[in-house]
């Protein structure tokens, strides 16, 4: 495959498109140099080139919510999402939330309160509620539900995944106020 | 998705002057609705122009008196805006009406206004539609039509436009700034869109070498009595089968401005003057609202699954209006 560097327009005629072109990613805290396809979604970059499969593909339209991961620290749909377009970006998704062997509080939280069954919408709803947490905007149960409406859980474990959401926020505000 | 080149540009000039070369080329924001309509075969760009390095991401007085929304900045960005929720709440509510929050953290203001209709028939591309291609016939008319137009609609198109966002912005009359490689111009909210008529294919008056630059809402933003009112199959995350922006500024128990606008009724946000005529001056009283929501859809028309959004469109525009009075908000 042809490669070359990002075509900067800047008063010049752009050269022929390479098939493929090279970007910089910082995915989960580790750099990252790449040669994507333009039509490489960020979701099929993660889990097809880079085997982080944690990231599901669902729908692929943006419908279900399962491939959502974190880009600069806000909650997206990764297959919405062209890679190419994230150049220079850092990703987060559910493999990089632990801290070495100790989960993430969202993941504890979603263990102790069974919030999930077949857990395939899981690591998209656990991204989803750490950004809707660092947003700020929900505070109480029904902010809960509308803000993680992105997320659709057939299984069915919607009470179980805001009580979880819920013990999380509730613990970060009892930190921030303590 | 079929293949394509990719060019990301720095500066608005050297945006306009791509698209301009290439007829072939689109620009690319949020992507939410454009790599959709890409993976559905729907869209088939050549080469996609991505805009989103420009600097139109902020949100800015404008001399007059009102604000400056730039094309770039994210719909939860402008929703949560504090300018934006202080004297424009009604845009911030019909924000977070729609989508998702992941969405909203991607879509762009400039892209909500170019996103395309989510009729059915549109997305499939096994069935005839006369806007995804010009006189193949359409399939909704006849067909499966419950999220269908009652208003405006031809017997080309009965397509809706899908914007929460932009159903505020046709009520609070904002305008759209654009830019080409020959300049700048205006083009006021009710003029963007356009109706289907014998060219569905064309859902608005951008012409395809401009892009937005801004959307510039006036100092007039109706922050002590408005309603953003959302009807939809289910509580969150779908898009509307009608809703209805009310606006409303009150002299004591009177009306003095009344703007109406709704959603998912017609090919794009629909306004009706004589309607707000019918309000203006008038005691806000529910023989008002009746007569007023008996007004916008007086010459709408049902195709068969949609007819109950003709009574639907009115029991939402009293409660929208009550609602405006009230200042409670909707369930």
């Amino acid at each position: 495959m042809n490669q070359s560097r990002m075509p900067e327009v800047d008063g010049q005629a752009s050269p022929v498109p390479p098939s493929t072109h090279s970007i910089q990613l910082e995915i989960n805290g580790a750099a990252h140099a790449l040669d994507v396809a333009p039509w490489t979604t960020l979701l099929d970059l993660l889990r097809e080139h880079l085997d982080l499969t944690g990231t599901k593909k669902g729908c692929d339209h943006g419908q279900c919510g399962a491939c959502t991961v974190l880009v600069d620290g806000r909650r997206i749909n990764a297959c919405l999402s062209l890679a190419i377009m994230q150049d220079g970006a850092s990703i987060t998704t559910i493999e990089g939330l632990a801290d070495g062997d100790t989960l993430h509080p969202l993941q504890r939280a979603f263990v102790e309160h069974d919030a999930f069954q077949c857990g395939y919408c899981t690591p998209g709803q656990i991204c989803s509620a750490v950004g809707l947490i660092d947003e700020g905007h929900a505070q109480t149960r029904d902010d809960i539900r509308e803000l993680m409406s992105g997320n659709i859980c057939r299984c069915g474990a919607y009470p179980n995944i805001v009580a979880a959401i819920e013990q999380v926020m509730a613990a970060a505000r009892d930190d921030t106020s303590s | 998705m079929n293949n394509f080149s990719y060019t990301r540009v720095s500066d608005v000039a050297s945006a306009v002057r791509e698209i301009a070369a290439d007829t072939t080329a689109k620009f690319i924001a949020g992507g939410t609705n454009l790599v959709d309509l890409m993976k559905e075969n729907v869209a088939r760009p050549g080469r996609l122009i991505d805009i989103t390095r420009l600097p139109l991401n902020k949100i800015e007085a404008t001399e007059d008196g009102g604000l400056r929304l730039g094309a770039l900045v994210k719909n939860a960005d402008t929703a949560y805006d504090e300018t934006v929720r202080a004297r424009y709440p009604l845009l911030s509510k019909a924000i977070l009406a729609g989508a998702s929050a992941q969405l909203r953290n991607m879509a762009t203001n400039g892209g909500s206004l170019m996103q395309r209709t989510r009729c059915y028939c549109f997305y499939d591309t096994a069935t005839p539609c006369n806007k995804r291609e010009p006189a193949a016939g359409c399939s909704a008319l006849d067909g499966f039509n419950r999220i269908h137009a009652i208003l405006g609609a031809s017997d080309q198109c009965i397509a809706t436009h899908p914007s929460d966002m932009c159903v505020a912005l046709a009520a609070l009359e904002a305008s759209v700034q654009v830019q080409s490689s020959e300049g700048q111009r205006q083009i006021p909210f009710a003029k963007f869109h356009r109706l289907p008529g014998d060219t569905p294919q064309i859902d608005n008056t951008l012409q395809p070498y401009e892009m937005i630059t801004s959307i510039d809402l006036p100092p007039k933003s109706f922050a002590g009595n408005y309603c953003y009112l959302k009807l939809r199959d289910r509580a969150s995350y779908a898009f509307a089968l009608v809703s209805v922006a009310a606006a409303l500024e009150m002299d004591g128990d009177r009306i003095s401005t009344a703007r109406l606008a709704l959603g998912g009724v017609a090919h794009k946000p629909w306004r009706d003057g004589e309607a707000e005529e019918i309000l203006n001056g008038k005691p806000a009283s529910l023989k008002n609202f009746q007569q007023a929501a008996a007004a916008v859809v007086r010459n709408a028309k049902g195709y068969g699954e949609n007819d109950f959004k003709i009574e639907l469109a009115q029991h939402a525009i009293v409660r929208a209006l009550q609602l405006a009075v009230s200042m409670e908000q909707p369930a």
